[in-house]
């Protein structure tokens, strides 16, 4: 009897959810944004099965002699398609994979690309949080994601970066940039000087709601400072693959701001971080997607971030 | 595929999955709990002596917040606030000063998973009196701790006061913010497969002058930097003094002048 079950779920299971190796064929769209630098768009939605985790930006920079990848993806099938769809656009040896920061659908791909001649680039807070982090984050992707999370490990950088560091890639050097906690407490961004090509990784984010899971302060300050950078354009973490630089910064800007200013006029005001949760930053709601899902978080976390402001 | 196909393996299915989620929740904490932190003593229903203010869903799970409310400050020896699928369930247990006049008291914790909270009075008759919420969460607890684990060590042992308007007449409203990473030991290294030791406030006393509001027991489901919001009757001291305490020997201690106290 017991086998028969087994058949059976085992033969249900199949038709309702073909296998996902079988999707991971998937189709994965690389376009190349500017001379040899390649960037991929994410969905702006949760990690999910159907999608694959692949929800983030990513990109490749190619040099004469070698191949810089920044981000791998919410998946290791994701990862894998984003290394076939890059071999269809250059053979040279990948000699560098970048993650931005330490969250899942940014470094979940990682293994795709690991192999002799590859080093693993992050900032120099990155190990630190992937060490604290990467275990608890498979765990619970697993629920939401099933088995589109099969084989997914942590790969930690070996190749760190305190402050900024340039890497060369043959007649083309990237500058890569290591900030104070921001949007998380290991933040990096890429660019491109060639082309003016700026990573921006979650550093950044359109349409889809800035997430803050770092310091609100520091991702507001931040965000001033990327604005310095000399660039043409900009891969934002989420949203459209390219941007213009540095308008594109606007509105996560703007949505930064307002959300600061509710949370101190909520906290002068006395209220509870209940109270505030539910109001500060409702003014943007209507300019972003995934609001419902982050805004209060947000919110939460900022209030106990600017509570112990002065007075 | 053949919708009647399909219909009949998502039955399949669902059995299977009902069955695996049964077998998940089946053993529910809260009577083992009732052994282990009441003695297995009897504890009545809610009737208002303490309730329970929790969302139904946690917007950052290392940051929910909790409030307890007391209808008769008076009758209430001890709060205890269980997170009951926590791994330390036992979140806070606050015993009362005599005529403190506490009548809510708010804090905030880490919820690692979809969970019952039970907030649980013992009377000063000896009596124990119970409410209880469901919260959905996960992650808060074998999650990590801080944001900013550098600042979070830079600042331990600061606190902050403030004061606020009571609703109630007669009553003075306050807060105590402690700047403490409060790690749990659940997150484990996954290079190194170690667990960060637990670092966490263990105790916190509330004293105006020379008589106690409160005195918390607590453990690793309050939240990095512990945070307390309540009321108390104001006995004419002129300051608040905290003493608070980690699991690793550290002390700290603070005063502050309470405003317009006569």
């Amino acid at each position: 009897m017991l086998r028969i079950l087994t058949a059976i779920l085992t033969v249900a299971a199949a038709l309702l959810f073909p296998s996902v190796a079988g999707a991971a064929g998937a189709f994965f769209a690389l376009a190349e944004i500017a001379p040899g630098v390649f960037a991929h768009q994410g969905e702006t939605a949760l990690m999910t099965r159907d999608n694959l985790g692949g929800i983030a930006n990513l990109g490749a920079i190619v040099g004469e002699d070698a191949i810089a990848v920044i981000d791998t993806g919410g998946s290791l099938i994701q990862g894998r398609a984003f290394l076939a769809a890059l071999r269809e656009k250059s053979q040279k040896p990948i000699r560098y994979v970048i993650n931005t920061h330490a969250h899942p659908d940014h470094v979940f791909g990682n293994a795709a690309f690991a192999g002799p001649g590859v080093t693993f680039v992050g900032h120099k807070n990155l190990p630190r949080a992937l060490a604290a982090r990467g275990e608890h984050y498979v765990a619970a992707f697993r629920a939401t994601m099933g088995d589109a999370l099969d084989g997914v490990t942590i790969v930690p950088p070996t190749l760190t970066v305190a402050e900024s560091l340039a890497l060369d890639l043959g007649g083309r050097e990237i500058e890569l940039v290591a900030w104070r906690t921001a949007h998380s407490e290991a933040d990096l961004t890429v660019l491109d000087r060639k082309t003016g090509t700026l990573f921006a990784g979650d550093l950044l984010f359109l349409q889809h709601v800035p997430v803050v899971d770092g310091s609100l302060l520091g991702f507001l300050d931040v965000a001033d400072r990327l604005a310095a950078i000399k660039a043409e354009r900009v891969v934002p973490g989420h949203g459209p693959m390219v941007a213009p630089w540095p308008k594109a910064l606007d509105d996560e800007r703007a949505y930064l701001s307002h959300l600061t200013a509710d949370l101190r006029a909520a906290i002068r005001k006395g209220e509870s971080v209940r109270e505030a949760a539910g109001t500060a930053g409702n003014e943007e709601k209507s300019k972003w997607r995934l609001f419902e899902d982050y805004n209060a978080r947000n919110a939460t976390a900022g209030f106990a971030e600017l509570e112990w402001e002065s007075p | 595929m053949p919708m009647n196909l399909r219909a009949a393996a998502i039955g399949v299915l669902l059995a299977a999955f009902a069955t695996t989620a049964l077998a998940e929740n089946a053993p529910d904490p809260w009577p083992g709990l009732v052994t282990d932190l009441f003695q297995g003593r009897e504890i009545a229903k809610a009737d208002g002596t303490i309730s329970l203010e929790a969302p139904t869903r946690a917007e950052d799970a290392a940051i929910v917040p909790m409030t307890l409310r007391f209808s008769d400050p008076a009758k209430v020896k001890v709060a205890t606030l269980v997170i009951d699928q926590n791994p330390m369930p036992m979140a806070a247990s606050f015993t009362l000063g005599d005529k403190a006049g506490v009548d809510f008291i708010e804090t905030r914790v880490r919820v690692n998973s979809y969970t019952n909270v039970h907030a649980v009075a013992e009377t000063r008759d000896g009596a124990l009196v119970a409410e209880a919420k469901f919260v959905k969460a996960s992650g808060g607890c074998s999650a990590p701790a801080g944001k900013d684990p550098d600042e979070a060590r830079a600042n331990m042992g600061k606190m902050k006061y403030r004061e606020f308007r009571s609703a109630v007449a007669g009553r003075r409203e306050a807060q105590i913010m402690i700047r403490h990473p409060n790690n749990s030991g659940l997150q484990m290294d996954q290079i190194t497969r170690t667990y960060t030791p637990a670092h966490y406030i263990d105790s916190v006393e509330v004293w105006q002058g020379d008589a106690l509001i409160f005195r918390m027991e607590g453990g690793i489901s309050l939240s990095e930097d512990p945070n307390f919001r309540f009321t108390y009757a104001p006995n004419g001291a002129r300051t608040i003094r905290v003493i608070a305490h980690d699991n690793k020997g550290g002390a700290f201690k603070s005063e502050w002048p309470i405003a317009d106290a006569s």
